[in-house]
C-alpha cells in the first residue's frame, strides 16, 4: 500500500493521476476511485437529490446505494465509489438524476 | 368457539382478492380475505401495474378490459388517484418493420370496431408523442385509454376501503382445506390458531399463479400455470419516455403457447423516475433462477426502441409468475363441479387491469345479480378433463 499523500502536495509527485472536478485541478492515486479522490481533496458532497435538492456524497461506498452519483466526461450518474479516476477525466457535480438535456 | 362466517371468503390477498373485497363490501356483503403470505406478496408485487386495452383483440377479454378501464377511473375517483399512482399515461405501440405496421393497422381497425380508442401514427406523429424514439420505425398506433397503477398501493387501498366497510383481512394465514356439505363448498379450514375454520356462502379462489392448488383441493382441477417474466429497472431519470411504449410483437407473444423464451420489449417511466423494461415470457414453472440472456435481450430491444437508454444504468431486475390458461383467458365464475366455489384467477399478465371488472362481476354473482358481462367464455369447466 502506498503512503497516503495529501492532495495539495501531491500534484508534482510522479505517478499521480490528474483530473478536474468542476474545473478545479485535482490528483488521485493510480487506481483510486473518484469518491476516494474527492474525499481526499476535502470534498464531501457532489450531488443534490432529485426532490429536495439535498447534498449527497459517499454513503455505502460499495456500489449499492447509488447516492454518490457524479457526471464523468459528460456521462451522468456514474457511481463515484466504483469509478476509477482516469487521467484527464472531467468530473462534474450532478444535480438530481442528471440527463437533464434529454428530458422531454 | 363458534365458527365465524362471512358472505364471501376470499383466498388470496393480491389485487384480485382486494378488488373482489372492495366491490363485494360495496354491495353490502360481509367479506373475509385470507392471504398465506404478505398482502400483494405474489404476482401483484412482481409486475408493472398495467391497465391495458391496447394489447387485446376483439372478444371477451377486451370487453373485460374496457369495463375495467371505466371502473379503474371510478376507483381512482373514490380512493384518490394519487394514493395508488393511477396514471392515465396512454399507450404507444411501435412497429419496427413494414409487415408489423400493416398487421398493427389491421389489428387496430378491429379494436376500433369493438370500442377501443386508437389512432394510427406515422413516424412524425410518433416522434411528437415520444421525442426520444428511434427513427427507424415503420409506423405505430396511439391508445389513449391505456393506464398504469402502482399495484401494491392499489391492492392496499382497495383492501383498506373494504376494511372500512367492515371487511376482515388476515395475512399469514394458509387455507388448509375446504369444508363441504355434499358437493357444496361451505367454508375453509386454516392453519391459524385464532381462525381455524370459517364458513361462507361463497368461497372465492383468488390465488393467482397458485390458483390451481385451491382448485385441486376442491377436486375441480384448473390448468392454470405460471409463466415467468423479468422486468429491468433503470436508475431514476427525468422524463425521457412519456407513455407506455411497446413493440407490435408483444401481442403475438402473449397469445403464443410456446414454451421457449419470448421477449418483446415494453418500456415505460414511473412516477418515481425509474424506467421499467419488460416483458419476457418463459414456461419454467416456479423457477426463480436469474436468466442473464433474457435480461440482455430485453435491454438490447429497449435500446433499439429508445437509443437514449444505451447511456442509462440499470439498478435492479425482478421477476414474477403470470398465471395463464391454455386459451389465455381468465377463469371467472362459479365452478359447477364445486358449487359455492367461485374462481377469479388466470389473468396472465393482465391481472392488475382486469381485476376491476373481475371484482365487480364476482360481487354481482355473490349478490345474486346477473353479471354485466357474459361470463360463459371464462367458465371454469371449459377445459374438459384436465389433470392437476
Amino acid at each position: 500500500m502506498s503512503a497516503r499523500r495529501r492532495a495539495g502536495e501531491s500534484s508534482v509527485v510522479t505517478g499521480l493521476v490528474a483530473f478536474t472536478f468542476d474545473g478545479r485541478d485535482l490528483t488521485a492515486e493510480p487506481g483510486q476511485s473518484i469518491a476516494a479522490a474527492l474525499l481526499a481533496a476535502g470534498i464531501r458532497s457532489w450531488r443534490t437529490t432529485r426532490v429536495g435538492g439535498r447534498p449527497r456524497g459517499l454513503f455505502c461506498g460499495i456500489g449499492i446505494c447509488f447516492d454518490c452519483l457524479v457526471t464523468v466526461n459528460g456521462t451522468a450518474s456514474r457511481r463515484a465509489c466504483l469509478t476509477e479516476v482516469g487521467g484527464g477525466d472531467r468530473v462534474e457535480h450532478q444535480e438530481g438524476a442528471g440527463h437533464a438535456d434529454d428530458a422531454c | 368457539m363458534t365458527t365465524p362466517t362471512a358472505d364471501v371468503l376470499i383466498i388470496g390477498g393480491g389485487i384480485m382478492g382486494a378488488s373482489i373485497a372492495y366491490h363485494a363490501t360495496a354491495a353490502g356483503l360481509s367479506v373475509t380475505v385470507l392471504e398465506r403470505g404478505a398482502i400483494a406478496g405474489g404476482t401483484s408485487s412482481a409486475c408493472e401495474g398495467n391497465i391495458l386495452v391496447s394489447d387485446k383483440g376483439p372478444g371477451a377479454e377486451l370487453e373485460l378490459a374496457l369495463l375495467s378501464r371505466r371502473l379503474w377511473q371510478r376507483q381512482a375517483a373514490d380512493l384518490g388517484a394519487e394514493s395508488f399512482e393511477f396514471d392515465a399515461k396512454e399507450g404507444v405501440v411501435v412497429a419496427r418493420h413494414e409487415a408489423a405496421a400493416t398487421a398493427l393497422r389491421a389489428f387496430a381497425a378491429g379494436q376500433r370496431d369493438a370500442g377501443v380508442e386508437v389512432q394510427n401514427m406515422d413516424l412524425a406523429g410518433l416522434l411528437e408523442l415520444e421525442p426520444n424514439l428511434a427513427r427507424d420505425v415503420a409506423g405505430g398506433a396511439w391508445y389513449p385509454q391505456d393506464a398504469q397503477v402502482q399495484p401494491m398501493l392499489a391492492t392496499a387501498r382497495l383492501l383498506a376501503r373494504a376494511r372500512g366497510r367492515g371487511g376482515t383481512v388476515q395475512g399469514g394465514t394458509t387455507v388448509t382445506g375446504l369444508i363441504r356439505d355434499g358437493e357444496r363448498v361451505t367454508g375453509v379450514t386454516t392453519d391459524s390458531p385464532t381462525l381455524p375454520s370459517i364458513t361462507a356462502r361463497w368461497v372465492v379462489n383468488a390465488a393467482g399463479s397458485w390458483a390451481a392448488d385451491v382448485a385441486a383441493m376442491a377436486g375441480a382441477p384448473l390448468p392454470i400455470l405460471p409463466r415467468r417474466g423479468f422486468i429491468l429497472v433503470t436508475e431514476p431519470l427525468p422524463v425521457l419516455i412519456r407513455h407506455k411504449v411497446y413493440t407490435a410483437e408483444y401481442v403475438a407473444n402473449v397469445a403464443s403457447g410456446e414454451a421457449s423464451i419470448q421477449t418483446s420489449v415494453v418500456v415505460e417511466g414511473t412516477r418515481s423516475g425509474t424506467i421499467l423494461i419488460g416483458a419476457s415470457r418463459e414456461r419454467v414453472g416456479f423457477d426463480r433462477t436469474m436468466n442473464v440472456e433474457v435480461l440482455r435481450r430485453l435491454a438490447a430491444q429497449a435500446i433499439g426502441v429508445f437509443p437514449i437508454l444505451a447511456g442509462v444504468s440499470l439498478l435492479r431486475t425482478y421477476l414474477g409468475f403470470r398465471p395463464y390458461c391454455p386459451d389465455h383467458l381468465p377463469v371467472i365464475g362459479e365452478d359447477p363441479r364445486a358449487p359455492g366455489l367461485i374462481h377469479a384467477a388466470g389473468h396472465e399478465g393482465a391481472g392488475i387491469g382486469l381485476s376491476a371488472a373481475t371484482g365487480h362481476l364476482i360481487a354481482q354473482v355473490a349478490a345474486g345479480i346477473t353479471p354485466d358481462v357474459d361470463l360463459s367464455p371464462f367458465r371454469p369447466d371449459r377445459f374438459g378433463e384436465v389433470t392437476a
